[in-house]
């Protein structure tokens, strides 16, 4: 993409460290906080949900980037900020080299053709109303890159390639199932070759047999065309599967990233060993001889979050330390390089954290 | 005798499109102490079926057996099984947010239940009970928490106090619909392992629907695997997961990640779910079968034992050998599926080869 | 759940699959087709239909009759007291007005009016105010505080007021009539297709809309405006009623339609004196209202009904089972007929 885009004028800050030409989004130190407002006749903001509290990332060209954490992790809202449908409080989203922070909508329109969504309801991410050739068929409408009968060609085609019937152009989406719903969207995603498509947790509201099918396509389309995806999702096997690389959240901070076979296998962070060995593994022995380490409590609100490392107050490791400072994220010793962890006592080799083990049953 | 013997439940409903059959004939069942774990997708029955057995479902045609301790649910008056509801066989539903009545305490909302079935019951008493029960499903501080409301409970918490309800009458069975799916995998954990605590320490039996392989591989004995209305195989937790006979607990295993059939490349099941109104002829499975038979596309396989087991049953033509995942049983199925093949089924399966990622139905 | 919840939860598919489709089926097919089922409704429609043929027709009977909507009859059509003329004397199948005009073929004019000045001030009321309510429901911010503050305003406007104002001024008239009505349905709809605007905004598609990059307008004509159309029809439905009643109403205050021109409203305002003397100049006009806004009252009713596909199932249920309901249904909200002062807003409180 040699032309022009707007952007390119505005200051580009010093992006993160460890970045390269093969990285197509930086994030750097990214913040949202939404305003609370309190009840009275003059709402006055008594406080900020800290959704996103400095996050910074990458994604590579080509690659797929997984983002766990649980609810309130502030994930979907981080995968909002990049996508530009949310205003950032601060920080940097750099796309391709250019500063898309904050852009006014048209200023935004041209990067809207690199960047794509994928929703996690395959019932509400499509307008019941419309037919699902139109809801296709809307980047080229408002983008106006094709009308009429090439239109409808390339929408055809576009059906064929995720696996749709391209004679279902008039049908409405409440005719299809929840998986090819899934599809239509994948379609619409897809129709003005985007660089990066950001996934929203794309097969949690799936059947498991469909899911499959979904995330081969998905592989596929990567494979293809050369797709980043950014996959959102809570559930660990599925993102252990798609994932080049993986990063963890809890409550709007990064508690780990890296690789994703690192990060599985030797996972640094506490929270991070804690969701793995939550995640049913559809393996009975694999279930049997899993140590479990449950957690004490919920996560707390992102209203008000706990000091220092959020994470310390279901934390079986921590310590003093912990609640004052806020462990920067870092490579522990013996890592690869890209394998940070934000932990004051990272897990070490070895290491059994198992705080509430679960009875053997006789 | 066992806590619950299900027979033959048939379950359907008219509506203006047809009749769908939501169950179409499911027997088993479930001893005390024990978990048995219903798996299916949507579309499966598998909710029907067990509202059905509380008599919760409305506007059904409902034929069959449900004998729970000798007697037929089915046939208890609408008294009758008002008084099995809750103290007998407690239901915890999918979304504790619905299912909690938002305007009222949880404490009072525990209490009038317990008050509900013994009228002898103070209403303080109640409360302490209810007070007690919170504490017991580790839900902190619980003398205050008995005073709030639903929404000022976490997800995980509002389904503590779902299961503190569901216990509060010590019933001998609680069924547990989807009771973690819409929670965090952390706190999912601890519902499970909540679940399995109680029910050491009280023997109550549970009924376990998911969709959810790896809840089942966690917490089950038995496994009861439905699809389009009826039970396709059943066994132990151990049969099932690592010698499944029928090819959609097979194909559901292959199509997950990290399972006991895990391969690198996920091999989805090609198709959907059929429709409950307009099903296909024979087996229901047959459209999306990678081992159909010509046989398939005309009978309905009977459920039969299977794996050189009783207690290992399944509704497929396959012998009764070719259980497995190993690389023997899949030869041997398919040896027995090249000779049971000649003409239609030749096509089905074609049309499964060449579209493995269809996300149309592959017939037609 | 607002009643745009309940239309898409239409589209969800089957839990029990009941609603999967064999072949495809649009919205508004399922719709029909359930109203098709509903007997009230059908009725209402025929009624509906028979009462604007006889409009239509109003002159054929003039000519039937011979007795034009604006000739009196002093000689057949009163009697020697002066007074009006019983049903059936003399050539006047439901009698006379106090000055020996055709009571029939007064009404049946009257009904031209009353169908004219409802249809006629929905529509406008329908354009200005799914326009107004969309704009403020999705800009928000100051766009939405001034309009919905300006809509806020116009409905606690005391319109008879208004009315005489106008009266007073310009002198009561059928334009004048529309231009009042209108200026305050239109305030009614705008009000609640903001708050379904409001709710549609936060959709996935809309945001999807957004990802894509289309710009406010397009998704609030192409995304939003669709999923308006449904409650909209409701609310038209439920307005025209309303209208007429208003109509009616002004007209009997004697600002609307003036004599010799036939309202149903000015000819019960001349009754008003006779009823003891003759019952049929206030009756007959009377009936006529009644079951005209009842007839659009209960298809505005059918036709919200006949959109949610849970009341199906409920009646599949009440048919099956007479008691017992299994689950409860927190379901039917519908937005509420615009309340036009003078009419009774028939609207169920959401679930």
């Amino acid at each position: 993409m040699s032309e022009t885009l707007p952007g390119d004028s505005a200051a580009v800050t010093e992006p993160g460290p460890g970045t390269g030409e093969d990285s197509l989004v930086h994030v750097n130190n990214l913040v949202k906080y939404f305003p609370v407002r309190g009840s009275g006749l003059i709402s006055r903001t008594v406080g900020q949900v800290q959704a996103v509290d400095g996050v910074s990332l990458e994604i590579p060209r080509g690659k797929t980037v997984g983002l766990v954490g649980e609810t309130g992790c502030g994930k979907s809202t981080l995968a909002r900020c990049i996508a530009g449908l949310i205003p950032v409080t601060s920080g940097q989203v750099i796309f391709d080299g250019r500063n898309i922070t904050n852009l006014p909508r048209r200023t935004m329109q041209p990067y809207r053709r690199e960047i794509q969504m994928i929703f996690q309801d395959p019932y509400g991410s499509l307008n019941p109303r419309r037919r699902v050739g139109a809801i296709i068929g809307d980047p080229f409408a408002v983008h106006k890159t094709a009308k009429g009968g090439e239109r409808k060609r390339k929408v055809q085609e576009l059906m064929e390639r995720v696996g749709l019937n391209p004679e279902h152009f008039n049908r409405y989406p409440a005719e299809f199932s929840g998986g090819q719903r899934q599809r239509i969207g994948v379609a619409r995603a897809l129709a003005l070759r985007p660089k990066l498509i950001i996934c929203d947790e794309p097969v949690s509201a799936l059947d498991v047999s469909i899911q499959a099918q979904v995330l081969n396509l998905l592989a596929d389309l990567q494979a293809d065309f050369g797709l980043s995806y950014l996959f959102i999702a809570h559930d660990l096997e599925v993102v252990r599967h798609v994932s080049h690389e993986v990063i963890v959240m809890y409550l709007g901070r990064v508690a780990e990233s890296g690789p994703r076979d690192p990060v599985y296998d030797t996972p640094r962070h506490p929270y991070t060993t804690a969701l793995l060995s939550a995640a049913p593994a559809a393996d009975p022995d694999a279930a049997a001889s899993r140590q479990r380490i449950i957690l004490t409590g919920d996560v707390p609100s992102p209203i008000n979050p706990p000091s220092g490392c959020r994470f310390h107050p279901r934390c079986p490791k921590a310590q003093e330390l912990c609640g004052h400072e806020d462990p920067p994220l870092e490579v522990k010793p013996g890592d690869p390089a890209n394998h940070l962890t934000a932990c004051h006592f990272p897990v070490q080799a070895g290491e059994v954290l198992a705080r509430a083990g679960r009875r053997d049953r006789a | 005798m066992s806590l619950l013997e299900v027979t033959d439940l048939r379950v359907s409903f008219p509506t203006a499109d047809g009749i769908v059959q939501a169950v179409r004939g499911v027997s088993f069942t479930v001893e005390a102490g024990q978990t048995l774990g219903i798996v299916g997708e949507s579309g499966s029955g598998k909710t029907v079926l067990t509202q059905t057995l509380l008599r919760l479902t409305a506007g059904g045609d409902i034929s069959g057996r449900a004998e729970f301790e000798g007697r037929n649910l089915l046939a208890l008056t609408e008294d009758q099984i008002r008084k099995v509801r809750g103290a007998e066989i407690a239901v915890i539903f999918q979304d504790p947010l619905t299912s909690l009545h938002p305007l009222y305490k949880v404490g009072w909302q525990i209490a009038e239940m317990i008050r509900a079935h013994d009228k002898s019951v103070s209403k303080k008493q109640a409360h302490e009970r209810a007070i007690e029960l919170l504490g017991r499903v580790g839900i902190p501080q619980p003398q205050q928490r008995v005073d709030d409301y639903p929404h000022q409970f976490s997800g995980g918490m509002r389904q503590r106090a779902m299961i503190a309800m569901a216990l509060s009458l010590s019933p001998k069975l609680i069924i547990a619909d989807e009771p973690t799916t819409a929670l965090d995998a952390t706190v999912q954990a601890q519902i499970l392992d909540l679940l399995l605590d109680l029910q050491r320490d009280s023997g109550t039996a549970l009924i376990m629907i998911t969709h959810d392989l790896g809840v089942v591989a966690d917490i089950a004995d038995d496994v009861l695997v439905m699809y389009a209305g009826r039970a396709v195989e059943k066994a132990s937790k151990h049969e099932i997961f690592y010698k499944p006979h029928h090819p959609y607990t097979k194909g559901l295993l292959e199509s997950i990640p990290n399972s006991s059939a895990a391969s690198d490349r996920l091999k989805p099941i090609p198709g959907q779910p059929p429709s409950l109104i307009n099903l296909p002829r024979g087996c229901k499975f047959h459209p999306r079968c990678t081992y159909v038979m010509d046989r398939c596309l005309t009978e309905e396989p009977p459920l039969h034992a299977v794996a050189d087991s009783e207690l290992h049953s399944s509704a497929c033509w396959l012998p009764a050998t070719a259980a497995g995942l190993d690389t023997e049983a899949e030869e041997l199925r398919k040896s027995v599926v090249a000779a049971g093949r000649k003409g239609e089924a030749a096509e089905v399966a074609l049309a499964i080869a060449d579209n493995p990622d269809a996300g149309g139905s592959v017939i037609g | 759940m607002s009643l745009v919840t309940e239309f898409e939860t239409e589209a969800h598919g089957a839990e029990a699959a009941s609603e999967q489709s064999i072949e495809g089926r649009s919205q508004w097919q399922l719709t029909w087709r359930r109203l098709r089922r509903d007997k009230v409704a059908m009725i209402c429609i025929v009624v509906i239909v028979l009462i604007a043929l006889l409009a239509i027709l109003a002159p054929v009977f003039a000519s039937l009759t011979h007795h034009p909507p604006d000739v009196t009859f002093p000689n057949t059509g009163t009697t020697s007291a002066g007074l009006p003329v019983a049903p059936g004397t003399n050539g006047f199948l439901l009698g006379t007005d106090s000055v020996g005009r055709d009571l029939l073929v007064r009404i049946l004019y009257g009904a031209r009016i009353s169908l004219f000045v409802g249809v006629v001030t929905t529509v406008i009321a329908a354009l200005a105010g799914v326009t107004v309510g969309m704009v403020s429901g999705y800009f928000g911010g100051i766009v939405d505080a001034v309009l919905a503050r300006f809509i806020d305003a116009v409905l606690a406007f005391p319109y008879v007021v208004l009315a005489l104002a106008l009266a007073a001024v310009i002198g009561p008239s059928l334009p004048v009539i529309i231009a009042v009505i209108s200026f305050f349905s239109w305030a009614a709809i705008s009000r609640i297709v903001r708050g379904q605007t409001l709710s549609l905004k936060e959709r996935e598609y809309v945001e999807a809309a957004r990802s894509i990059g289309a710009g406010p307008w397009r998704i609030m004509f192409i995304d939003i405006l669709p999923n308006l159309l449904a409650p909209v029809l409701v609310l038209c439905t439920l307005a025209i009623p309303a209208a007429i009643v208003f109509e009616a109403t002004l007209s009997f205050l004697g600002l609307g339609i003036q004599e010799p021109t036939a309202s149903w409203g000015n000819i019960l305002s001349a009754a008003e004196n006779y009823y003891q003397e003759a019952w049929w100049f206030v009756v007959f006009p009377a009936v006529a209202l009644l079951i005209t806004t009842l007839a659009f009252n209960l298809l505005g009713d059918g036709i919200r009904d006949a959109m949610d596909p849970r009341t199906e199932r409920i009646f599949a249920a009440g048919r099956k089972q007479r008691r017992g309901r299994g689950r409860s249904s927190t379901d039917t909200s519908a937005a509420p007929a615009p309340a036009a002062p003078g009419a009774t807003a028939s609207g169920q409180v959401a679930g």
